[in-house]
C-alpha cells in the first residue's frame, strides 16, 4: 500500500490572543459603503445608523462561539440601539473562516449567531425581534487567505431588517 | 442464456433525456466455440490479474473503433471506442494502446491475434454498430484474451441512438469486471454544487453529470444557494440543503420532475442529509441552541426521531452499507472527531485518534473503509480508515480538501480541492473536484465547466 504520511506537523500557532481583527476599518469589514460620523445624515434606526453608531458585528476565536469582553461591549451597544428603536427587527448571521469543513461550519455559524442572540435577549431585547441564520464559510467578508482575513470572517453580523 | 433486461435503469434515463430509450443486452456466442466464453474473470492469458497487480502494471488493452455499417454508425463506433478508452485509461488500472500502433485493419469477426500480440496487447475489444432503422441501433461487443486467443465476453445491446454513451459505459464496466474481478463504476453519475460569481457572494447551484464529466446539467436556478446534494439509492431523487427563503433546510429533489420539497418540519436549520441504504429514510442534523443533533426522518418527511442529544455539534451522519450503524462528526470531546453509533442512536464510540481533527466521514459502499477529511498543522487531507479506526492512511493533502465520496465499487474517491486566494480580493481562489484511487495513486482532476464542490457519486444500476 502506498501510505503517505506527513513528515511533521507544525504546531498550530494561531494568533488568537486578540479576537478582533486589526483591520476593521475597511468598508467591506464594517458592512457599510461608507462610515459617516456619528449621527450625521443617517436615518434614525436605519441599517446605516446601526452600523455607524452601534457596530454591526462581533468576532470569535477559531472554532469558538464564546463572547469576549469586547464582544459583549459591542452587543451592549446593539442592545441599546434596539431599545431606542423598538420598531427595528434584526437578523444575526453567523459566519466562519475558510479553514473548516462546510457542514460543521454551518452548525458553528449558527452557534455563533445564537450566542449573540442569547446575549441580546439577556439584555432585554425580545427574542421575537431577532432572526438568526448561518452561512457557514460561504459569505466571507474578507476575501484573502491569511490570518487577518480568517479573523474578520469568524463573526456574527447583525443587520436591521 | 438469459436476456438481461435493464429496463429499470432505462426508465430513469428516459425521464432524464426526455427521449424513449430502451435497450437490451444479449450474450453472443464465441466464434468457433459451441458455448459462450467460459474464461473466468481475473484470468488473462492464464495469468491472474488482481487490482493491486494491475495498479503496478496496468493491463495493456487494444480498443479499436467499433466497426460501423455506413451512415452515422462509423462515427458512432469511433466515439464509443473513445469513451471506453477514456474510462479505462482514467481508472489507472488499464493501459489502452495508442491506435497508431495497431497493425492491419480493425478486426471483423475473429481477430488476427498475432497482430495484437505484436503490439503488446493482453486484452482486445472488438465490436460493431448496426442501424436497425429509425433511431435504433444494435451494438455488439466482444472481449478477447489475446495470448490464448479466446473470447472472454460477447454481448449485443439493442438501444436508441441517444443512449450510445450509456452503452459505452456499460461495456466499460463489463471489461473492468471481467478483467479485474470486481465491479466497475462507469455507468454512474455525480451530483455536485456548481459555484460561480464573486468569492464573497458565491452562487451555488445543484448540478449533475456523468462520471466522465459528460452530460453536465444545472438543476437549480441559483436564486437560493444549494449545498450537499446526495443521491437516493435508486438515483432518481436527491436530498440537499437549500437556503430557499433564507431558511436553510434539507429538501428532496426529484430528478425526473424537478419538484423539490422541504423535508419535515423543524425549527432549526436542517443540514447534511444522507439516505439510508434502503432509501426509505434520511439522516440529517438539526441545529438547536449551541449544537446540532442527528435525526432520522422518513424520506418523504414523516416520523422524525432524534438520535443524538449531546449539546455538541453532531453533523455529517452516514449509514454503513448494511444500515446497522451510523458514522458521524462531532465536537463533543472538544474538537472535531469521528464517531460511530448504532442506527438506533446508542453505543456511541469514537474511532478517529490520529493527529489533528477529523470531519465528513463517508462509509464505503463495500463496507471496508470510512473516508474522511483530516486537518491540522495548517493543511487538510483526505484519507481512509477501517470502521474500527485502524489502518488509517492519507491519500491526498493540500491547502484545503474536503468532502470525499466513494465510487460504488469502493475503489475510487472523489473530493473537493480549494486553492488559497493569493490576494485580498480573492484572486486565485478555486474549488475543483479531484479523483483518486483508495490506494493513494492515480490522482486526477475531474473536469467541470465551473468551480465545483460537494460531490456525491451515484450507485451503479445495471
Amino acid at each position: 500500500m502506498n501510505v503517505k504520511t506527513f513528515g511533521a506537523f507544525a504546531a498550530l500557532a494561531l494568533l488568537a490572543a486578540c479576537s478582533t481583527p486589526a483591520d476593521t476599518t475597511s468598508a467591506s469589514a464594517t458592512g457599510a459603503g461608507s462610515v459617516i460620523g456619528a449621527g450625521g445624515g443617517l436615518a434614525s434606526g436605519s441599517q446605516e445608523d446601526f452600523v455607524a453608531n452601534a457596530g454591526d458585528r462581533v468576532y470569535f476565536a477559531t472554532a469558538q462561539s464564546t463572547l469576549s469582553g469586547e464582544s459583549r461591549g459591542k452587543l451592549d451597544a446593539q442592545a441599546g440601539f434596539l431599545a431606542r428603536y423598538p420598531q427595528d427587527n434584526v437578523q444575526i448571521a453567523g459566519n466562519c473562516d475558510e479553514r473548516g469543513t462546510s457542514e460543521y461550519n454551518i452548525a458553528l455559524g449558527q452557534r455563533r449567531a445564537n450566542s449573540a442572540r442569547d446575549y441580546l435577549v439577556a439584555r432585554g431585547i425580545a427574542g421575537a425581534r431577532i432572526a438568526t441564520i448561518s452561512y457557514g464559510k460561504d459569505r466571507p467578508t474578507a476575501l484573502g487567505s491569511d490570518e487577518s482575513a480568517w479573523q474578520q470572517n469568524r463573526n456574527a453580523i447583525t443587520s436591521v431588517r | 442464456m438469459t436476456h438481461i433486461d435493464l429496463a429499470r435503469s432505462l426508465l430513469e434515463r428516459r425521464r432524464l433525456l426526455a427521449a424513449a430509450a430502451a435497450f437490451s443486452a444479449t450474450p453472443l456466442l464465441a466464434h468457433g466455440q459451441g458455448t459462450p466464453a467460459p474464461a473466468p474473470a481475473q484470468q488473462l492469458g492464464g495469468k491472474e490479474i488482481t487490482v493491486d497487480g494491475a495498479r503496478t502494471s496496468p493491463i495493456p488493452i487494444a480498443i479499436p473503433p467499433l466497426a460501423g455499417g455506413g451512415g452515422g454508425t462509423d462515427s458512432l463506433g469511433r466515439e464509443m471506442a473513445g469513451v471506453i478508452t477514456a474510462n479505462l485509461q482514467r481508472s489507472g488500472l488499464f493501459r489502452p494502446i495508442d491506435p497508431a500502433a495497431f497493425i492491419g485493419d480493425a478486426p471483423a469477426d475473429t481477430p488476427n491475434f498475432q497482430n495484437w500480440k505484436a503490439i503488446g496487447a493482453q486484452a482486445l475489444m472488438t465490436g460493431r454498430v448496426e442501424s436497425q432503422g429509425g433511431d435504433r441501433v444494435r451494438v455488439e461487443f466482444r472481449l478477447w484474451d489475446v495470448l490464448p486467443g479466446t473470447q472472454i465476453q460477447g454481448t449485443a445491446y439493442s438501444t436508441t441512438l441517444g443512449n450510445w454513451r450509456r452503452i459505452a459505459h456499460i461495456i466499460s464496466d463489463v471489461i473492468y469486471e471481467r478483467l479485474l474481478g470486481e465491479k466497475g463504476y462507469f455507468d454512474t453519475r455525480v451530483v455536485y454544487v456548481a459555484g460561480t460569481g464573486p468569492r464573497g457572494r458565491r452562487t451555488k447551484r445543484l448540478a449533475i453529470m456523468d462520471q466522465d464529466s459528460a452530460n453536465n446539467r444545472i438543476l437549480s436556478d441559483g436564486s437560493w444557494n444549494a449545498l450537499t446534494p446526495r443521491f437516493h439509492p435508486t438515483r432518481d431523487q436527491i436530498a440537499f440543503m437549500s437556503y430557499a427563503n433564507n431558511k436553510p433546510r434539507v429538501y428532496t429533489f426529484d430528478l425526473a420532475s424537478g419538484r423539490q420539497q422541504v423535508l419535515g418540519d423543524f425549527g432549526g436549520i436542517t443540514l447534511s442529509p444522507r439516505y439510508s441504504p434502503d432509501g426509505g429514510s434520511i439522516i440529517m442534523s438539526q441545529t438547536r441552541g449551541g449544537g446540532s443533533d442527528i435525526y432520522v426522518v422518513g424520506a418523504s418527511g414523516g416520523g422524525g426521531r432524534q438520535l443524538t442529544n449531546s449539546g455538541a455539534i453532531d453533523v455529517s451522519p452516514c449509514y454503513s452499507p448494511d444500515g446497522s450503524q451510523i458514522v458521524f462528526n462531532s465536537d463533543r470531546g472538544g474538537d472535531q472527531q469521528i464517531y460511530i453509533m448504532g442506527s438506533g442512536g446508542g453505543g456511541v464510540k469514537r474511532i478517529s485518534f490520529g493527529r489533528g481533527q477529523y470531519a465528513t466521514p463517508v462509509w464505503s459502499p463495500r463496507g471496508d473503509f470510512i473516508a474522511f477529511t483530516r486537518f491540522g498543522g495548517g493543511t487538510f487531507s483526505i484519507g481512509v480508515m477501517h470502521p474500527d479506526g485502524s489502518g488509517e492512511r492519507i491519500l491526498s493533502e493540500s491547502y484545503f480538501v474536503e468532502g470525499p465520496t466513494f465510487a460504488p465499487n469502493g475503489r475510487v474517491i472523489m473530493f473537493c480541492r480549494e486553492t488559497a486566494a493569493r490576494d485580498s480580493s480573492g484572486g486565485g481562489y478555486s474549488a475543483r473536484l479531484v479523483s483518486i484511487d483508495i490506494a493513494g495513486f492515480n490522482e486526477r482532476p475531474v473536469s467541470t465547466p465551473t468551480d465545483a464542490s460537494d460531490a456525491d457519486w451515484s450507485p451503479l444500476l445495471a
